[in-house]
C-alpha cells in the first residue's frame, strides 16, 4: 500500500487561452491534514473539481491508495470516498436534517425510504465526532455553523475518507471556526485524510500538517507547516516579499460628519424591526467599522444610508444637512458615495462601457455635460485617468464592456468611481471580498488615502482579519441593532465573535 | 477609437443583420416554390427588385410605406434600448391615428397648422395612451408586455366606437378621408418623386430618427433612460429616478408611434382607419423593423426602407398569378424570419458570454 491517500501527478488543465492548472502535484498522506493555500484565480477550485470529478484533466494522473483511478463525474469521486464540504452549502433548505444527509444515498425498501437505520448511523456518527446536530431541525432554521455539521456528517454518512473542505471559515465566527478546527483534529485521529483549502494563514497554522502552495496556476511548493512561519507561507503564496502596511497615527477624533440617530426599518411582516434604534456618529477622518455576521440587518443599514428603501424612521445627517428625506441623487451629490456589496447588481451596468461606468454619478455634472448633451472628450480624458490610477485592466481600454471585465477589475471600477467622488462619507461594503492581496492593499491604500483628506469611511465587512487591520472603530450588528463599541486595540476576534453571535450586549451610546 | 476602428465595428455590426435577411430570403424563397414552383424565380426576382423597379414613382411609393414603419419601429427601438418591451404598437397607432384625424377634419385653421397640430395631437394622446402601461408596471409591477398587448385591443375597440359617433364614413365603413387642408405637404418630394403617394411625412420620419439618435446617445437622459434598462439598481443608487425614466420612454415610444399613424392617415393616398375588429399590422411590422435594424435609430432608417421594398416587391408578384394570401404571407415569412433569426443571434452571443463568464468563475475562486 502507498503512503499517500491521493496523488495527483502533473495535472494540466486549460479554458482556452487560459492555464488554470499547469503540472501541479498534491499528494495528501493518510492522515494528515493537507493545506491547499493560494490566492484567488491561483487554481485551486480548479484543481479540487479535477478530483471531484467535474472537469477532465488535459494531462497528469491521479492515484487514490497508490493506484491510478480515471474520475469522470462526482458520483465515481464518491465511490472512492472523495467527499467535499463546498464554500456555499449543498443542502436543500426546506428538508430536514436528516433528509439532507440521507438525500443522495438513501436506504429504500420496495421503493419507500427506511428512515430508521440512517436515523440510527447518523446518530452514532454524530455521538462519535461530538458534532452535535438535531436531525429534525429544517435546515432553513439552523445556523450557519450546524449547517456546516451537517455538510460534515453528509461526508461521513457516505463512508468517506478523503475530505474536502472549501474555505469552511468563510461564514463562521470565531467560536464556531474553534469547535470546527476541534472537529477536524477528531477526524484525523480516526485516520480520514483531509485537504483544507484556505487563504487564511493563521488557520493553516493552527491545524495543517503540511501545505500545497499554488501561484497563477502553477506548483511552487509543499512545505511542513511547523517548520514554515506565517510570514514565509505568504510570501510563497504572493510570489514576493510582503510589507507590514504602515500603522496610521491613531487620529485623534474630529468632528462629526454624519449622525445617524434612532434609525429603525420596520419589516414586511410586522413580526421584528429590521433595524432598531440604530445610532451612531462618524467622524472626520476615521475608518468605522460595522462588524457582525452576514444578514443582522447590515444591508438593510446601507439601504437606508444610501436612500434605496425609505421606509424608515429616524434621523441621518451629513455635516449640516439632514438628509433623512432625501433622495438618492440628493445623497450621492451632499457627500456620501457607497461602494455596495453587489457590483453586479448594484455596482455596474454591465451592458454599459468602462467609460460610462465611470462616469455613472458624473455624466450631470460640469464639464461631462452641459444643457443636457454630453461632452465626450472629457468624459474620454477622466475615464483614462482613472483607469490608470487605479490600474484597471481591460482588452479595448474605455471602450471595453463592462461585462467583458474580469471580476477584480470590475471590482475596481467601482471602488476607483466612489473613491474619486471624493465624498465626505464613503460606505464600503465588503470592498476587497474576491480579490487578490496585492489589490486588497491597493484598495485599503486608497481608502487610508481618503482618511487623510478628512473623509470618513464606513466599513461593512465580515472579514475580522480586515476589520482589525485598517479600522479606528468598530461596532458590532446583532439582529438589526448596534449591540457593542470597541476599539480594535482593546478587543480581541473572541470578544467580538461573543456579540456577534449575539451571547452579549452592551448599551452604546451614540 | 480611430476612423477605421469605427468603421469596422459598424461594419461588424452589419454583417449579422445582413445574414439574417439572406436567410429571411431564402425561407421566402422556398414558400414561393412551395405556392407556385413554374413561377417562383421571377416571383423572387420580383420581390428583390422591389419598388426600385418602378422608376422614380416606384421608389417614391417605397418611402411612402418607409414612412409609418419607420416611425413605429423608431417607437419600439426606443422602448427596447431603454428597457421596455412596448408591444402596443398597433394600439398607440390607431389612437393617434384617429385623433390626428378628428382634429384634421374639425379644426378649422390655415396651413402648416392645419397638419402639424393633428400630428402634435396623436403624439400626445398616443403617448398618454401608451403611458398607461408605464405608470401600471411602475405602481403596480404589471408586466408591461402584458398590458400593452391587452391596450392594443382596447384602442382598437375605442377607436372603432369613437369613429362610428365622429368622422364615420358608413358607405366605406371607415374614418372619412383627411381633407385635403390638412393634408401634409410634398414638400419638393412629390415633385422629385411624381405620381407616387410621397410626401413630407418622410421628411418628418427620417428627421425623428435623426432626433431620436442624438437624444439616446448624446444626451444626459438618453445616458439614464439606458442605464436605467440595463441595470436598474445599479441607476437607482446612481441617483437616477428609473421609475419616472420608464415611464417617459413609454411616452415617448408611444409618442412616435402615435405620430406614425399620423403619417399614415394624413395624407391623399385614400389611406384610412377601418372600422374592423382587426389590429392595426403596422404596430408589429414596427417590431420586426427595430429588431432588424438592431434597434438603432439610424439603421431603423435603413431597415424601414427594405420592409417597404418588399413589400411594394410584394404587390408587384400578383402579375405573375401569386393570390394577394399568398403574397402577405411571404412578406411575412422574409420579414420575421429576418427579424427573429437576427434575435436568435444575438442571443446566441449572450449565450457564448454567459459560457465564457462561466468557464472563466471556474478559474476563479
Amino acid at each position: 500500500m502507498s503512503e499517500y491517500a491521493i496523488e495527483m501527478l502533473g495535472i494540466t488543465k486549460s479554458f482556452g487561452t487560459l492555464i488554470a492548472n499547469d503540472e501541479i502535484n498534491l499528494q495528501v498522506r493518510k492522515g494528515e491534514i493537507h493545506a491547499l493555500l493560494g490566492e484567488n484565480g491561483a487554481g485551486k477550485s480548479t484543481l479540487m473539481s479535477i478530483l471531484f470529478g467535474m472537469y477532465t484533466p488535459d494531462k497528469g494522473k491521479i492515484l487514490i491508495q497508490g493506484q491510478e483511478k480515471k474520475i469522470t463525474g462526482p458520483r465515481i469521486a464518491t465511490e472512492y470516498g472523495i467527499g467535499m464540504v463546498h464554500q456555499h452549502f449543498q443542502l436543500v433548505k426546506n428538508f430536514t436534517v436528516l433528509e439532507n444527509i440521507i438525500l443522495g444515498s438513501e436506504t429504500v425498501r420496495h421503493g419507500f425510504l427506511r428512515y430508521e437505520q440512517a436515523r440510527e448511523k447518523v446518530t452514532e456518527l454524530s455521538r462519535k465526532y461530538r458534532l452535535n446536530i438535531d436531525l429534525d431541525a429544517v435546515v432553513s432554521d439552523i445556523s450557519v455553523g450546524m449547517q456546516q455539521r451537517v455538510e460534515i456528517v453528509k461526508m461521513l454518512y457516505r463512508d468517506n475518507d478523503i475530505l474536502i473542505f472549501d474555505e469552511p471559515t468563510a461564514l463562521l465566527i470565531p467560536q464556531e471556526i474553534e469547535e470546527l478546527m476541534d472537529i477536524i483534529r477528531d477526524l484525523r485521529k480516526e485516520g480520514k485524510s483531509i485537504i483544507f483549502i484556505t487563504h487564511k494563514l493563521k488557520e493553516i497554522k493552527a491545524v495543517c500538517d503540511r501545505c500545497t502552495i499554488l501561484r497563477k496556476g502553477k506548483y511552487v511548493d509543499t512545505v511542513s507547516v511547523a517548520d514554515t512561519s506565517t510570514q514565509e507561507l505568504a510570501e510563497l503564496m504572493v510570489g514576493r516579499k510582503l510589507e507590514k502596511s504602515d500603522t496610521r497615527a491613531q487620529a485623534v477624533q474630529k468632528e462629526e460628519v454624519m449622525v445617524v440617530s434612532e434609525l429603525t426599518m420596520p419589516s414586511q411582516d410586522h413580526k421584528k424591526n429590521l433595524l432598531n434604534n440604530i445610532s451612531f456618529s462618524l467622524h472626520r477622518g476615521e475608518i468605522l467599522c460595522i462588524a457582525g455576521i452576514d444578514g443582522n440587518g447590515q444591508n438593510e443599514l446601507v439601504e437606508a444610508l444610501t436612500g434605496l428603501n425609505r421606509s424608515y424612521t429616524g434621523t441621518i445627517r451629513i455635516g449640516d444637512t439632514d438628509i433623512t428625506e432625501k433622495s438618492i441623487r440628493f445623497r450621492n451629490s451632499h457627500g456620501l458615495s457607497c461602494i455596495p456589496e453587489d457590483r453586479h447588481q448594484y455596482g455596474l451596468v454591465l451592458g454599459y462601457t468602462l467609460e460610462q461606468n465611470l462616469l455613472l454619478k458624473k455624466y450631470r455634472r460640469q464639464p461631462f455635460s452641459r444643457h443636457g448633451l454630453i461632452h465626450f472628450k472629457e468624459c474620454r480624458e477622466y475615464a483614462d485617468r482613472l483607469i490608470e490610477e487605479y490600474d484597471i485592466r481591460s482588452a479595448q481600454g474605455n471602450a471595453t464592456a463592462a461585462r467583458d471585465m474580469s471580476g477584480g477589475n470590475q471590482q475596481k471600477v467601482v471602488v476607483a468611481r466612489e473613491i474619486d467622488a471624493d465624498a465626505d462619507v464613503l460606505i464600503a461594503v465588503q470592498p476587497t471580498r474576491g480579490m487578490d492581496v496585492g489589490a486588497i492593499e491597493g484598495i485599503h491604500k486608497s481608502l487610508f488615502k481618503q482618511t487623510e483628506k478628512d473623509r470618513a469611511v464606513c466599513l461593512i465587512s465580515f472579514e475580522l482579519d480586515e476589520v482589525f487591520e485598517i479600522s479606528d472603530r468598530i461596532l458590532v450588528m446583532y439582529e438589526g441593532e448596534i449591540v457593542g463599541e470597541f476599539d480594535p486595540g482593546k478587543t480581541t476576534a473572541e470578544e467580538l465573535g461573543l456579540y456577534m453571535s449575539g451571547a452579549k450586549r452592551m448599551e452604546v451610546r451614540p | 477609437m480611430s476612423r477605421k476602428a469605427h468603421l469596422k465595428k459598424f461594419l461588424a455590426a452589419l454583417l449579422p443583420t445582413v445574414i439574417c435577411i439572406v436567410m429571411g430570403l431564402l425561407v421566402g424563397f422556398l414558400i414561393l416554390l412551395f405556392a407556385n414552383p413554374s413561377q417562383a424565380a421571377n416571383g423572387f426576382k420580383t420581390i428583390l427588385s422591389g419598388g426600385f423597379v418602378g422608376g422614380m414613382r416606384g421608389i417614391g411609393n417605397v418611402f411612402y410605406y418607409a414612412t409609418p414603419a419607420m416611425m413605429v419601429g423608431l417607437g419600439v427601438a426606443v422602448g427596447f434600448k431603454t428597457g421596455v418591451f412596448n408591444i402596443g404598437g398597433s394600439g398607440q397607432f390607431v389612437i393617434g391615428g384617429y385623433f390626428a384625424m378628428l382634429l384634421a377634419h374639425t379644426l378649422q385653421i390655415p396651413r402648416p397648422f392645419s397638419w402639424i397640430v393633428p400630428i402634435l395631437a396623436a403624439a400626445v394622446t398616443a403617448a398618454v395612451w401608451a403611458s398607461i402601461a408605464g405608470l401600471l408596471y411602475v405602481y403596480f409591477k404589471v408586466n408591461i408586455v402584458i398590458s400593452t398587448i391587452l391596450l392594443n385591443y382596447i384602442g382598437m375597440y375605442l377607436v372603432n366606437y369613437l369613429i362610428r359617433y365622429t368622422i364615420y364614413d358608413s358607405g366605406k365603413n371607415q374614418a372619412k378621408l383627411t381633407p385635403e387642408s390638412a393634408q401634409i405637404p410634398g414638400m419638393g418630394l412629390d415633385i422629385l418623386f411624381p405620381d407616387s403617394s410621397l410626401n413630407g411625412g418622410f421628411i418628418i420620419a427620417v428627421l425623428f430618427a435623426i432626433l431620436i439618435y442624438i437624444l439616446l446617445f448624446k444626451t444626459t437622459k438618453g445616458y439614464e433612460m439606458i442605464a436605467g434598462g440595463l441595470n436598474p439598481s445599479a441607476s437607482l443608487l446612481a441617483g437616477i429616478s428609473v421609475k419616472k425614466n420608464t415611464v417617459l420612454s413609454m411616452c415617448i415610444s408611444g409618442a412616435l408611434i402615435g405620430i406614425g399613424g399620423a403619417l399614415m392617415f394624413l395624407s391623399n393616398s385614400g389611406k384610412s382607419i377601418s372600422v374592423v375588429d382587426t389590429l392595426a399590422a403596422e404596430g408589429f411590422n414596427g417590431i420586426s423593423v427595430a429588431l432588424l435594424a438592431g434597434n438603432h435609430p439610424l439603421g431603423v432608417i435603413l431597415s424601414s426602407i427594405f420592409i417597404a421594398s418588399i413589400t411594394v416587391g410584394g404587390f408587384y408578384m400578383q402579375a405573375y398569378r401569386f393570390v394577394p394570401e399568398i403574397i402577405d404571407i411571404i412578406v411575412a415569412v422574409i420579414i420575421y424570419f429576418s427579424a427573429f433569426s437576427l434575435l436568435i443571434m444575438q442571443n446566441f452571443e449572450k449565450l457564448q458570454i454567459w459560457l465564457k463568464n462561466k468557464r472563466e468563475e471556474g478559474h476563479e475562486g
